[in-house]
């Protein structure tokens, strides 16, 4: 069982008044308890079995305008006592800083919601194989699928963030995550793809046999991939590749990123940065959503946030460091976004597919390709080619390259958005990007 | 050295009898016990942003049978919470039965010293060295415009502890120190990035202000990129400069020649053992003894002495880099690449100082030998799919070439590659082998741990440039 609140909350009182009584003026401190469990599996056989149960806490002391922090696993009070003394030796030799401050008072959440983030279900070992047999099973019908993986994972999560202005919250969270790689292989090549699902529920976790279909066919179909040619070309992002462009946006419009100047969208606020019927939002309170939350990591309360309307940048995502130091208000977004999305566009999957007689359809990429700082990108690709709507065969050894800022403006997105992840896209298409090839 | 039983419930006696009572019926197993401490101050935007210390303590409880792995981990070190690691650990191996292989080899030699770097200087000093370095670069004119500097520093202490009670112990520093600069010209931006580091003191790196260097390599790096042109996008030739860029090395074969990969039959490599995988005259080694070095280990973290493992002999595929468990059941021996990031993880067969050797050919030759193609001189980070060998690795520092001569800087660019034929498509070796600085951190399967690399100046007579330039 995770620790209680009541734990949590003896440890973080604990620490805020050791911390008082040693000189500091200001504090904050964070206790999480997290246990989870998960199984493997590989070749329908068992794997690996791995327990974890880890208990963290991290304080922030502050004496006026100085500040340091200190973490530990170690939360016996022999430890903590020791690290306090620390963390109040290093505050008291930092340079000050001007924008160093807790929140203000009257941004500080004031009531927890239930999002139904927490599922009190305990799934035993012997379920999850079960699960995993089942997957499995599914996964290696085939027999081009010459390899599988798969892995059931339980996290149950309680945490306590406490200040010295008096705030003290935190709330228990769930997640169960079923996901499975498989590789294919024939006389030409070796492939691999996976498939995922991950609930805060265990009841509305995907079909085991579904999910291990799906791993299965998405990997049979990059069999015998061929290299195309350099050219200019429209191209498709499945939506788990989509939602990767909404988190290097998200990155950008960080305030952290915009203060220091370090950002290609710095004052770009209220200017239009995506093409017209783009609308992005941050929404913190959805029922069992993945990015859910009361608070961000600060405290300050999250409202939903229209982010982009209509192509045009509206906010920044502020915590309250860089939103003294920029002159805004902290909205709530210290560690960042919660449930980040883009609204669904009106055409289908199927119109999209057939927006281009040619089109390439983007599984994967690999490579840390993204520069917030210019805008560029360059990154390694795997996927397929489309001609008049349909899949033609799969493609790999090949990049993909553009400008976010003129990809921004050339999107164009399906209706087929789902909450699968914290950050997601509906399938996007995106014109005018190079490919490089042969 | 840490004692870790000594503030706790458990002794160091009953913690012995916990893990035979565990290990008896299994084929191998230990427990690991850590103890971290870590430092991090960072200098952004002109004033120190950030001072942290982190001490982490925990245990990680592995059993092993055939080909099934069981663990545990908790940061408690107690009578109860080993005893429930225990229990878990026995009821996922229930069923299967083996025997334990009380066979661990023995060194002596050390690789780095038992020092704790983050003690050996104090804040102040660290302090004044990252505000003289925003002082250095922002005096180097108007265009510098955002300098971030860091300090990484680190002590862990690790004890293995194998069933009858043999123990094996190791002390690790590491330290870290990088820099960041961005700078603007006609409203354009671009960065530059540097850092130092390995197993000593900071102060092997920076005494006599060293750091000095560090700042004006980042610079030169930014600068030369605010005069960068779009890249090429397609097919040609690349010349690699030596020393850092070996990540090529790292995640084009590298990744694949670990002995999980080839156990499983999913890397591109696991059928190609004694066959011919390079040109000749490439030869790749992966070390973990070379004194001071990020990626060196006295030894890993499963207890193995580490050694140093030759991967490709003149172009032919000799061994992979081997844990106990995937040395076992592939009827070879522990190479002393069993890591892991910490006492969270499981043990992976990992990568330690990845190097491919020198050959006879000088750099000028190489470019000489290029009509059209680029030469890549400083990288940013590599990925590689392991089941395809397609990997990618982005350049930070890059020139055209044409006809034999070097060009104008190129901007950042992704180059993609497939891992088992790109080293036959080396043609030439320089002569000008170098180690990386001393940044490098590899990820795999969630955990990341401090890595080396090295290599010469090398020809590759064909990969695909990501350019926007058709």
């Amino acid at each position: 069982m995770v620790k209680d609140q009541e734990f949590l909350e003896t440890k973080a009182s604990y620490c805020l008044s050791l911390a008082k009584k040693l000189g500091a003026t200001d504090s904050s401190v964070i206790v999480k308890n997290s246990i989870s469990e998960t199984v493997n599996f590989r070749n329908k056989k068992l794997d690996e079995s791995n327990r974890s149960d880890d208990l963290d806490l991290s304080i922030t002391t502050y004496i006026g305008k100085k500040k340091s922090s200190i973490s530990s696993s170690n939360l016996l009070n022999d430890n903590l006592n020791i690290l306090i003394e620390k963390c109040i030796e290093t505050t008291k030799n930092t340079p000050e800083d001007e924008f160093n401050s807790l929140p203000d008072r009257d941004l500080f959440a004031k009531e927890v919601k239930d999002l139904n983030l927490y599922d009190e279900t305990h799934i035993e070992n012997n379920q999850k194989i079960d699960y995993l047999k089942k997957l499995e099973a599914a996964a290696s019908n085939d027999k081009k699928i010459v390899n599988t993986e798969s892995s059931f994972t339980q996290n149950k999560s309680n945490f306590v963030l406490a200040n010295s202005e008096g705030f003290c919250d935190g709330y228990k969270t769930s997640s169960f995550t079923a996901s499975s790689v498989t590789v294919a292989k024939d006389e030409k090549s070796m492939e691999r793809d996976y498939e995922y699902s991950s609930k805060c529920f265990l009841k509305d976790l995907d079909d085991a046999d579904e999910l291990g279909k799906l791993a299965a066919s998405q990997t049979i179909r990059k069999l015998s991939p061929k290299k195309i040619g350099s050219e200019k070309i429209a191209i498709i992002f499945d939506k788990r590749i989509a939602k990767g462009v909404l988190s290097t946006f998200a990155s950008a419009i960080s305030s952290s990123a915009i203060s220091r100047g370090t950002s290609f969208l710095k004052d770009k606020v209220n200017q239009k940065i995506f093409s017209d019927k783009i609308n992005v939002f941050d929404k913190p309170d959805m029922l069992k959503g993945l990015g859910s939350r009361n608070f961000d990591s600060e405290g300050v309360k999250t409202d939903t946030l229209r982010l982009v309307d209509q192509g045009i940048l509206k906010h920044y995502l502020i915590d309250t460091y860089n939103g003294k130091k920029l002159n805004l208000k902290s909205n709530g977004r210290c560690g960042g976004t919660s449930n980040l999305y883009f609204e669904n566009g009106n055409i289908s999957f199927k119109d999209l597919l057939n927006l281009n007689s040619k089109s390439l359809y983007i599984t994967e990429t690999i490579g840390h390709g993204s520069n917030i700082v210019t805008g560029d990108y360059s990154v390694g690709a795997t996927g397929f080619l489309i001609e008049n709507g349909e899949f033609k065969y799969p493609i790999n050894e090949i990049t993909i390259a553009g400008n976010f800022k003129d990809m921004f403006q050339n999107i164009t997105l399906a209706n087929d958005l789902e909450f699968k992840y914290a950050t997601n896209s509906p399938t996007m298409l995106i014109e005018g990007m190079v490919v490089a090839g042969k | 050295m840490s004692n870790f039983f000594e503030k706790s419930d458990v002794s160091r006696k009953e913690a012995e009898s916990i893990i035979s009572d565990t290990l008896q019926k299994c084929d191998d197993g230990e427990l690991y016990l850590e103890n971290s401490k870590s430092e991090s101050i960072l200098l952004d935007d002109n004033k120190i942003k950030n001072s942290s210390y982190n001490s982490d303590l925990g245990f990680g409880f592995r059993a092993i049978s055939d080909e099934v792995v069981a663990y545990s981990h908790s940061n408690e070190i107690s009578k109860n919470s080993l005893k429930q690691s225990s229990e878990n650990l026995k009821s996922t191996l229930k069923s299967v039965k083996g025997t334990y292989n009380h066979e661990i080899p023995k060194s002596n030699k050390k690789y780095y010293d038992n020092i704790n770097p983050i003690e050996q200087k104090s804040l102040n000093e660290k302090i004044k060295i990252l505000n003289d370095v925003n002082d250095y670069l922002r005096s180097k004119g108007d265009k510098v415009k955002q300098v971030t500097a860091n300090f990484l520093g680190e002590q862990k202490s690790v004890e293995i502890i194998r069933s009858g009670g043999e123990t094996l112990s190791d002390v690790r520093p590491l330290v870290r120190f990088n820099v960041s600069v961005m700078v603007e010209k006609d409203g354009r931006k671009e960065t530059g990035v540097y850092g130092v580091g390995g197993r000593q003191s900071y102060d092997s790196y920076l005494k006599d202000e060293n750091w000095k260097s560090v700042c004006d390599e980042a610079l030169r790096i930014a600068s030369v990129n605010l005069e960068s042109k779009p890249a090429p996008a397609g097919e040609m030739k690349v010349v690699l400069g030596p020393g850092w860029p070996a990540i090529l090395i790292h995640e084009a074969v590298g990744h694949g020649l670990e002995g999980d990969f080839n156990r499983k039959k999913t890397s591109a490599f696991h059928n190609l053992m004694g066959q011919k995988v390079a040109s000749e005259g490439v030869t790749i080694i992966d070390d973990g003894t070379i004194d001071n070095r990020r990626g060196s280990l006295t030894i890993d973290d499963e207890g193995t002495p580490t050694e140093k493992t030759v991967l490709i002999e003149n172009g032919i595929l000799k061994n992979f880099m081997q844990d106990r468990l995937n040395a076992r059941l592939m009827k070879t021996r522990s190479t002393g690449s069993g890591r892991r990031e910490n006492y969270r993880h499981i043990v992976l067969p990992r990568m330690r100082n990845t190097m491919m050797l020198s050959g006879k050919q000088t750099q000028e030759e190489m470019i000489k030998a290029v009509d059209k193609g680029i030469f890549a001189v400083s990288f940013g980070g590599g990925q590689v799919d392991i089941t395809s060998g397609k990997f990618v690795f982005n350049c930070t520092e890059a020139y055209e070439i044409v006809n034999g001569k070097i060009g104008s800087p190129i901007k950042g660019a992704t180059l993609i590659g497939d891992g088992p034929s790109i080293l036959k498509e080396v043609s030439m070796v320089g002569n000008d082998m170098m180690m990386d600085p001393g940044i490098g951190t590899c990820g795999k399967a969630g955990q990341g741990v401090p890595v080396g690399v090295a290599q010469p100046s090398i020809l590759i007579n064909k990969m695909t440039v990501g350019g926007t330039k058709l």
